[in-house]
């Protein structure tokens, strides 16, 4: 319970820990031999290294303070067991004994191994409060049974000097030694500082290599095909945008995150860029999922028969709708001249818009381009 | 329509290439007068040419565009700033429009264009490009909040439809056939949404702009 004495030694003889704890426990009858052993065990005993992941094993699973309740119990069924072992010890060595044994006991369980470690892995940063509070609590209970203990003696007085004496002595190590923790504290954290920004500097390097010098390299390699290098350009300079701008997208996709994919697929699949840009956002839903079919689709006729360098898409998302643009500036069409088994516009966009209870406009005109309006009321207005 | 008195540019930028690029594609009516690659050196070469329009790099060594516009706006009042930046960022983008640039493109604009908006800056009106509209559209979007100065933390209808018609990649002639308004007043629209960007007080621009400070 305390420091982990019994389940490591059960665990060690491979019986079970009760066994032990209730061993420990009859041999403290025995003139307090069981406690003896089980400090001597605590002390000499090192921690059995943690498999990966987990606690060392002679550490234990209560944390904080039933910690501090099982050594306050140990203390004073200590105490108790000398009391009634009548090793006559007077009334008035009791209680200054067992806050001495307490105080020191809280100190002793700090500097344990399995706790240092700890430690040390979970604050590599600032000193932590509780660490601090109860080294210092231990210290103050210390002192406090020791001063007990020389008062009810009488030696007080005489105390007063020495225990003063003894400040003075403190006070002077912190002066001298002072500079050295501050240098030491201020390297270390110099140390941390310089590490993060070496792991940062790492993972940039190890970005831009894999991202921006491998499409550099497939650039030089395929100067001779435009289409192919500009596909390259634009697929990298999307990544590179997304990984500086961006936050990473959390896993339920939302509409404006969608369509930014959608838009990649489309300018990496035609090697047509596509300007994107999006107000609102809000999570994606059946309906608005069909819209994002829709809206592919419209760009990818854009990409295909517009003939031109560019297409600009436009959603808002506005509380009671979406709307989506997809324009072009390129040849456009006769909407009259389509023939009538072709499926595209109609069926792929306007029948899908439709039969989610929206509707799908397309503008155009032989010379002037195409602009395809997606219009999808929300879930809420439709209902 | 052609005027005799050439416009007259400072490129900002640190990318030499791009410098280079720019200087080749803007064409006949400007006329590029000094290029600078950081701070420092941008605020001393405007101070010596005193040009008309002022290309600026976002991203800048020695405290970026913001900076410049900073140093040099209460000197010259009357050279014009339109940014050009790869970033998308809002914060770049609203940031330097509240510091009192006129206009914000990206740089993958074509040359055309950006001789386009370059004279239309000179001219004293606003150049939005789709995304910055967009931006704008999300900054103005209804909230619960009460605007504290209705004239300003809000935009009208008519401007909503401007903005939306850049957003959907529509040029100023465009918008202004689609509207049934002429040109001239597409441009009055949009330099007043720019105004409103660049005063109002309305939470998401200011935290845009202060994000931009601390960077």
């Amino acid at each position: 319970m305390v420091a982990g004495v019994a389940r490591g030694l059960a665990d060690h003889l491979r019986v079970n820990v009760l066994v032990v704890r209730i061993a420990f426990i009859v041999l403290t009858f025995a003139a307090g031999a069981g406690l003896a052993m089980y400090a001597a065990f605590w002390v000499f005993v090192p921690a059995a290294p943690a498999p990966a992941g987990q606690p060392p094993t002679r550490a234990s699973r209560l944390d904080g303070r039933g910690q501090y309740v099982a050594i306050g119990a140990l203390t004073i069924g200590g105490v108790l067991a000398v009391q009634s072992l009548g090793l006559g010890l007077p009334a008035e060595l009791m209680w200054p004994l067992a806050l001495t044994g307490f105080g020191a006991a809280v100190l002793w369980w700090q500097a344990d191994e399995s706790q240092r470690t700890r430690w040390r892995k979970a604050a590599v940063g600032s000193a932590r409060p509780p660490a601090v509070a109860s080294a210092i609590g231990g210290a103050c209970l210390v002192i406090a049974g020791a001063a007990t203990f020389l008062a009810y003696h009488g030696q007080l007085n005489e105390i007063r000097n020495g225990l003063l004496a003894a400040v003075v002595m403190v006070a002077g190590v912190a002066v001298i030694t002072g500079p050295w923790w501050l240098g030491t504290m201020r390297e270390l954290s110099a140390e941390r500082r310089a590490r993060i920004r070496e792991q940062e500097r790492a993972e940039l390097a190890a970005h831009l290599h894999d991202s921006v010098l491998h499409t550099l390299a497939l650039i030089q390699r395929h100067v001779d095909d435009p289409r192919e290098v500009q596909r390259l350009v634009r697929g990298q300079e999307r990544e590179l945008r997304t990984w500086l701008y961006r936050r990473p997208p959390d896993q339920q996709l939302d509409f404006g995150q969608a369509l930014e994919a959608v838009v990649a697929e489309v300018e990496d699949d035609h090697g047509v860029p596509i300007e994107l840009v999006v107000v609102g956002e809000r999570r994606i839903d059946e309906a608005l999922s069909a819209t994002l079919q829709a809206a592919r689709e419209a760009m990818i006729n854009a990409a295909k028969h517009a003939g031109t360098a560019t297409i600009s898409v436009y959603a808002e998302i506005e509380p009671a709708k979406v709307t989506v643009f997809v324009r072009d500036r390129g040849r456009g069409f006769d909407p009259d001249a389509v023939p009538s088994d072709r499926l595209g516009v109609k069926e792929s966009i306007v029948g899908r818009m439709e039969r989610h209870g929206g509707h799908a406009v397309v503008r155009t005109a032989p010379g002037v381009g195409t602009e395809v309006r997606l219009e999808m009321s929300s879930a809420m207005a439709r209902a | 329509m052609m005027s005799n008195v050439k416009i007259r540019v400072v490129i900002v930028d640190d990318h030499r290439l791009f410098r280079a690029g720019v200087r080749a594609e803007l064409g006949n009516g400007i006329e590029v007068v000094g290029e600078a690659e950081d701070v420092a050196s941008a605020v001393a070469s405007i101070a010596a040419t005193a040009p008309d329009v002022v290309l600026l790099d976002v991203h800048l060594p020695g405290g970026g565009g913001v900076e410049v516009l900073r140093q040099v706006l209460p000197a010259l009042p009357d050279v014009r700033f339109l940014a050009v930046s790869v970033s998308d960022a809002a914060d770049d983008v609203i940031g330097t429009i509240r510091a009192g640039a006129r206009g914000y493109v990206t740089k993958t604009i074509s040359g055309d264009d950006l001789a386009d908006a370059v004279t239309r800056v000179a001219a004293g009106d606003a150049v939005f490009s789709p995304r910055l509209a967009g931006f704008v559209l999300d900054a103005f979007a209804a909230t619960d909040a009460p605007a504290i100065d209705p004239e300003l933390d809000a935009l009208t209808q008519r401007e909503r439809e401007v903005l939306r018609l850049i957003a959907r990649g529509y040029a100023y002639k465009e918008i202004a056939k689609e509207l049934f308004i002429s040109v001239k007043t597409v441009e009055t629209h949009v330099s007043s949404v720019l105004r409103k960007l660049q005063l109002s007080n309305r939470h998401e621009l200011t935290r845009w702009a202060t994000d931009r400070r601390l960077v």
